[in-house]
């Protein structure tokens, strides 16, 4: 009651609120300030994962055999010995020149490994969240509009249990069956590996995008469904415009809107999907690199990893952000 | 349960059901069995003796499988109950510390929120270590954040409930407040999240030993089954796919019941007198000829909804007419069918809502099958209570009143948005360029009300339907919104049909009156003798009711016994009868028709209340 | 037994929402408190429960001031209490009727008086006192507020505060709860601050009317003055807009 009062008190009573323009800067630059205070926290938490490690991170990457001379130089080496104040402004001033450390075990600059492997990865999640979008979207809208005001009851529990069953099949696993059935059963597609172009794609953006598809089409549905029984549907309805119109130019936006915000948490969901489909396919990115460096402790780099997986996450989530600012001004005041 | 008694919510009960029955007891049965060696039969494939095939000690694929659903939903739920109780605590944070110290608090869970659950996961199996333990733990924490938000907005939202405010104003500390009023209020919602959320644990959990980062050899999880078995792919698929399938149908049995509660607790009946949209036609009855300037001519219209045991029927068999430039009202109390009648005269009541009776509108019968759209869209318009939420707030002013012209009347872009500001100048708002270029959450509420009766002067309106415009505007707005309705009238002989709860609105606006109880039109008056010269006594106690500026203060109210009729179970009758001073046996059995403007078999006798108050003078 | 608001400001973040109000709630009157959305009048009242922080002047109840920082408990037996606006909101819906009133009783009295005082409270709104066990889903928006009527009496109140209690009501029940609050002030002898912006329902019940307009007070003094012949400009373009017609003359002009 308090905040609807102070919200009537804020509210423009007589006259425009100037400055359209003005506001989605100011948005922008909160938009900006938090990404800066997330990646702060981000790296931060990468640097003290290595501390949280209980004993001696170096003896546990090399193993209870190595020579205690090696372990002490890698200590060294690694700067394990100093202050820990001392190695977290060492750690900062190495990430501000793009320095992520170096490999326990290989004693490879962590930054050349991720950059080797970033394409592989950042390819395959974006034409994985592309297809998401392209399946999800016309798909949600569409059950939404034929089954609203419980029309159409089949429909509606065929496409309610459907996306259940697939949300609840694994990325992993559906990797798995697709394997089987196209690369080892029919043989029309490489099993593993990314060598052969343009085919070797298809299985492993299939198995990522599936899941989140169906999940993103059941969010699709439930907002579309509650803005096709809004009063300003009603409105665009009593203006007698063609249900064309009132469906994709009075309903699907606002419904997009609200699934946008969700989408920051389906690009979440995907990166880690990543991980687990490059594990099946053998894809040469980050994702198999981090699993791979967490069972033989190459801590370095799967700080590095981290940091990259999730800097990826902060941005895009950001981006998606501000265009939503751009496409429905209302989120700009939501929060101040 | 209700929940249980829908097709999804059965499946899912039973399935789950069946999985912990089975973790329960295969361990106890077949837990010897499947870790019994082979050496003789390694590797082999599906056979009658090992349906799933043996692994590469000879080991039952099909005996594991089942075994491991204890350790599988035993982990998950320890992860479950790690993030709902962290996420318990973090969430609850906020409300026990205040807005002041709360707010950094929400700022970390915000943070956290945005991070992909799985490279929390990997982050923690880091620290923890690679086993089931550190798995518990890490899918644990990692699903805290989400948890955490939830809780924070769902105890925002009963926080700021009234109760809670009067619990607060009764003394009631913070922490009672959260124990006795909060949480018991979230707790159906966090089950609900809980249930799908262990779903996804044992996901995760599947996917983290599949990895190699979660359950260890010799133990056994469906994960680590599936990894072990994608090695041997090739040869026997079903090997890896079998405990996958288990996962599967773990994870449904969690998450189709969670959903199955969830549906039935968020139940929001389909039906209702907020009902609209695509018009159901049905043939129109025999209709006199309406007298020639008539622009809307009504008959027995009535309008039902399917309900749980017997069709509602709010709007029971109503009938009028307005002609050119007439000011007509209905008034009448919540659920008595005034707004549904307006949304049916208008041909926006949607499926599963049943339309029947003829609406003629400009000599044209709405209910002929034909396309009436041009007609409707330039001739009639229609204005919601709610101007916040009636205008589509993701698109500018301008185009909204523009699209009118560009589908009816064939104009062009331009050509519409000039007169859409045009318009827009016509309902008097000020600067109208730039309301135009406006989104509707940037104008107040007065405002967007002149700009939907902007939007319904684009064509030439004959007809404007007015669903209580002004409930929801200040009176000094209220008063300028009736002005323009009243001023559209005189310059365009627009007629104009006002629906309101308030009969002091009515009797400034309106020639005519309609008094509408329990979905039938009571009485029909002149708009100056409402006060004085009402003679259905439910006009007149609605009347008593309400105070004016004029009601004496030495005397109490008027109020009306009893409770307005159920639409789904009309009483045979008069339906008033039941609150009525005046109601006789013949008023309980035979329905009273509207005759001379009113349905009442004791039409105009005296109230037992105004003989006291004759007494008394 | 009075509530004294002295020159009381708060903010909503950097807008301030009330501008020094001044007020008086007098022993055993009833004080009108009329104005649009977003003139301040609900964050008035939020004030003197404590639900709102105040960032200037005090408030009295009895003379003593008020906690200045929110849900202080020693301000919440300071002798205020609040009816809300929304009756579907201001009952706990997983309490009985019967427990909400109880939570409110002043000290801690044993079983057996808390049930024969919600018993007396529910009969002293008219409700059976049968129904305590009820949950209020069973009850109609108007029996709603007789319910948290009753549930402010429990706490044995200085100063009733009525936040637009009628406003969600149908015209037939607004009349029945507008008897009721004019009866208990008759026979409790109860102070209240009656907030509405519908000036017919505040001229029923109020002795005096305050007009507020954009966080401050405007005008002050008995109703039939304030109604019948406004001396503020603001004042009178309310009563002008009063559909049906005030009884000031200048209410003719309008139509």
């Amino acid at each position: 009651m308090a905040s609807a009062t102070a919200a009537a008190g804020a509210r423009p009573r007589r006259g425009l609120v100037p400055g359209a323009g003005g506001r989605w800067t100011r948005f922008a630059l909160r938009r900006g300030g938090r990404l800066l205070v997330s990646l702060f926290v981000l790296v931060t938490a990468a640097f003290l994962m290595i501390h949280l490690v209980p004993g001696d991170p170096v003896r546990a990457a090399l193993g209870t055999t190595a020579p205690t001379e090696l372990v002490e130089a890698r200590r060294a080496e690694l700067g394990l010995d100093d202050p820990l104040p001392v190695q977290y402004l060492h750690y900062l001033g190495g990430l501000l020149h793009g320095d992520l450390g170096e490999s326990i075990q290989t004693q490879l600059p962590v930054g050349e490994t991720i950059a080797q492997r970033l394409g592989a990865t950042v390819s395959l999640g974006l034409l994985a969240f592309a297809l998401a979008l392209l399946i999800a979207v016309p798909l949600g809208v569409a059950v939404a509009v034929a089954t609203r005001r419980g029309r159409r009851q089949r429909t509606s529990l065929g496409f309610a249990s459907g996306s259940v069953v697939i949300g609840s099949i694994p990325d992993f696993l559906i990797g798995v069956i697709l394997v089987a059935v196209f690369a080892v059963g029919l043989g029309w597609l490489p099993v593993a590996g990314r060598e052969d172009g343009a085919a070797s794609y298809v299985l492993p953006v299939l198995a990522l995008a599936i899941g989140p598809a169906a999940m993103l089409a059941r969010i699709v549905r439930v907002e579309m469904t509650s803005v096709l029984e809004s009063d300003y549907v009603r409105t665009a309805r009593a203006k007698r415009l063609p249900a064309r119109r009132i469906h994709l130019v009075h309903a699907l936006p606002n419904a997009v809107t609200a699934t946008l915000t969700l989408g920051g948490m389906l690009l979440a969901s995907m990166v880690a999907g990543t991980v687990l489909v490059e594990n099946v396919f053998a894809w040469p990115g980050l994702g198999s690199k981090i699993v791979e460096s967490i069972v033989t402790k190459d801590y370095p780099v799967v700080q590095g990893t981290v940091l990259v997986y999730g800097g990826i996450v902060l941005l895009v989530n950001t981006l998606v952000d501000l265009l939503l600012a751009l496409l429905d001004p209302r989120s700009t005041i939501g929060e101040a | 349960m209700r929940a249980l008694r829908t097709p999804v919510g059965a499946v899912g009960a039973t399935l789950l059901g069946l999985v912990l029955l089975v973790a329960v007891l295969a361990p106890l049965i077949l837990g010897d069995r499947a870790t019994a060696v082979d050496t003789d039969d390694l590797l082999a494939g599906p056979s009658a003796e090992h349906w799933f095939g043996t692994d590469n000690l000879g080991r039952d694929l099909f005996l594991r499988t089942v075994v491991a659903t204890r350790l599988s939903i035993t982990l998950a739920l320890a992860a479950t109950g790690i993030a709902v109780l962290a996420g318990l605590l973090l969430g609850s944070l906020p409300w026990l510390l205040g807005p002041r110290l709360g707010r950094p608090v929400t700022a970390l869970v915000n943070i956290l929120v945005a991070f992909p659950g799985l490279l929390l996961v990997l982050c923690l199996a880091t620290v923890f270590g690679v086993g089931a333990r550190g798995a518990v733990l890490a899918i644990g924490f990692a699903g805290a954040p989400t948890f955490a938000r939830l809780c924070q907005t769902l105890i925002a939202g009963v926080g700021s409930r009234d109760y809670v405010a009067a619990a607060r104003i009764a003394g009631v500390g913070r922490v009672r407040i959260l124990l006795r009023h909060v949480l018991p209020n979230i707790g159906e919602p966090l089950i609900v999240n809980a249930t799908i959320a262990a779903g996804g644990a044992l996901l995760a959990f599947a996917g983290l030993s599949f990895l190699g980062l979660g359950v260890q050899a010799p133990a056994y999880d469906w994960g680590r089954l599936m990894q072990d078995g994608l090695a041997g792919i090739y040869v026997h698929p079903l090997a890896a796919l079998a405990p996958g399938i288990a996962v599967v149908i773990a994870g449904l049995a969690f998450n189709l019941t969670g959903e199955a509660i969830a549906g039935a607790l968020g139940v929001t009946p389909a039906v209702g007198p907020r009902a609209w949209s695509v018009p159901v036609r049905t043939a129109a009855p025999e209709m006199p000829a309406p007298a020639e300037e008539t622009v809307l001519d009504v008959r027995d219209l009535a309008v039902s909804f399917p309900g749980p045991s017997a069709p509602a029927t709010p709007v029971r068999g109503v009938s009028f007419s307005l002609r050119a430039g007439e000011s007509v009202g209905i008034v009448g109390e919540s659920g008595s069918g005034k707004s549904l009648t307006a949304l049916a005269i208008a041909q926006l009541v949607e499926e599963p809502g049943h339309v029947a009776g003829g609406v003629t509108f400009c000599g044209t019968h709405l209910q002929d099958g034909g396309d009436h759209d041009d007609l409707l869209g330039t001739s009639m318009a229609v204005v919601f209570q709610d101007p916040m939420t009636s205008l589509n707030p993701a698109m500018r002013v301008g185009p909204q009143l523009a699209e009118v012209s560009r589908f009816h009347q064939g104009l062009g872009r331009r050509e519409a948005l000039a007169r859409a500001v045009d318009r827009l100048r016509a309902v008097r708002l000020r600067d109208p360029e730039r309301a135009a270029h406006a989104y509707p959450f940037e104008l107040s509420g007065g405002m967007r009300q002149r700009a939907m009766i902007g939007m319904g002067l684009m064509g030439t309106p004959r007809l404007i339907i007015a669903d209580e415009p002004t409930t929801a505007l200040d009176v000094t707005v209220q008063k300028q919104v009736l002005a323009l309705l009243a001023t559209v009238r005189r310059e365009h002989g627009t007629a104009i049909l006002l629906i309101s709860h308030d009969v002091s609105v009515i009797g400034e606006v309106c020639d005519r009156v309609l008094v509408m109880y329990a979905g039938r039109i009571v009485e029909e008056v002149a708009a100056a003798d409402l006060r004085d010269g009402a003679r259905h006594p439910y006009t007149r106690a609605l009347v008593a009711a309400v105070p004016s500026m004029t009601t004496p203060l030495d005397e109490p109210l008027a109020t009306i016994p009893g409770q307005p009729v159920d639409p789904a179970a009309v009483p045979p009758g008069c339906a008033y009868a039941a609150r009525c001073p005046l109601a006789t046996d013949q008023c309980l059995t035979e329905e009273p028709v509207l005759v001379d403007g009113v349905a009442c078999w004791r039409a105009g006798e005296p109230l037992p209340s105004e003989l006291e108050k004759e007494a008394r003078v | 037994m009075s509530l004294v608001f002295e020159q009381v400001s708060a903010r909503f973040g950097r807008t301030e929402v009330l501008h020094e109000v001044s007020l008086e709630v007098p022993d055993g009157s009833i004080v009108g408190l009329v104005g649009e959305s977003g003139s301040g009048k609900s964050t008035l009242a939020r004030t003197a429960v404590g639900l709102v922080p105040v960032s200037g002047g005090r408030i009295l109840v009895d003379g003593v001031p008020a906690g200045r920082r929110s849900g202080a408990r020693s301000e919440a037996r300071s002798g205020v209490q609040m009816v809300f606006q929304d009756p579907y909101s201001s009952l706990d819906p997983r309490m009985s009727i019967g427990e909400s009133i109880a939570e409110a009783i002043a000290g801690r009295p044993s079983r057996g008086e808390r049930t024969s005082e919600v018993a007396r409270l529910l009969d002293l709104v008219h409700l059976d006192p049968g129904r305590a066990g009820q949950r209020p889903g069973s009850l109609s928006g108007g029996q709603r507020q007789r319910v948290a009527l009753a549930r402010a009496l429990a706490g044995r109140p200085t100063v009733l505060i009525a936040d637009e209690i009628t406003s969600a009501l149908d015209a037939s029940v607004q009349g029945a709860v507008l008897n009721l609050v004019r009866e208990m002030q008759r026979e409790l002898g109860l102070s209240m601050l009656f907030i509405s912006h519908n000036l017919a329902v505040v001229r029923y019940v109020a002795d005096t009317v305050a007009v507020m307009s954009e966080g401050r007070i405007v005008e002050h003094g008995p109703a039939a003055d304030v109604l019948e012949r406004p001396t503020h400009d603001y004042t009178r373009t309310l009563l002008a807009a009063v559909p049906g017609g005030a009884p000031h003359p200048l209410t003719k002009e309008t139509r």
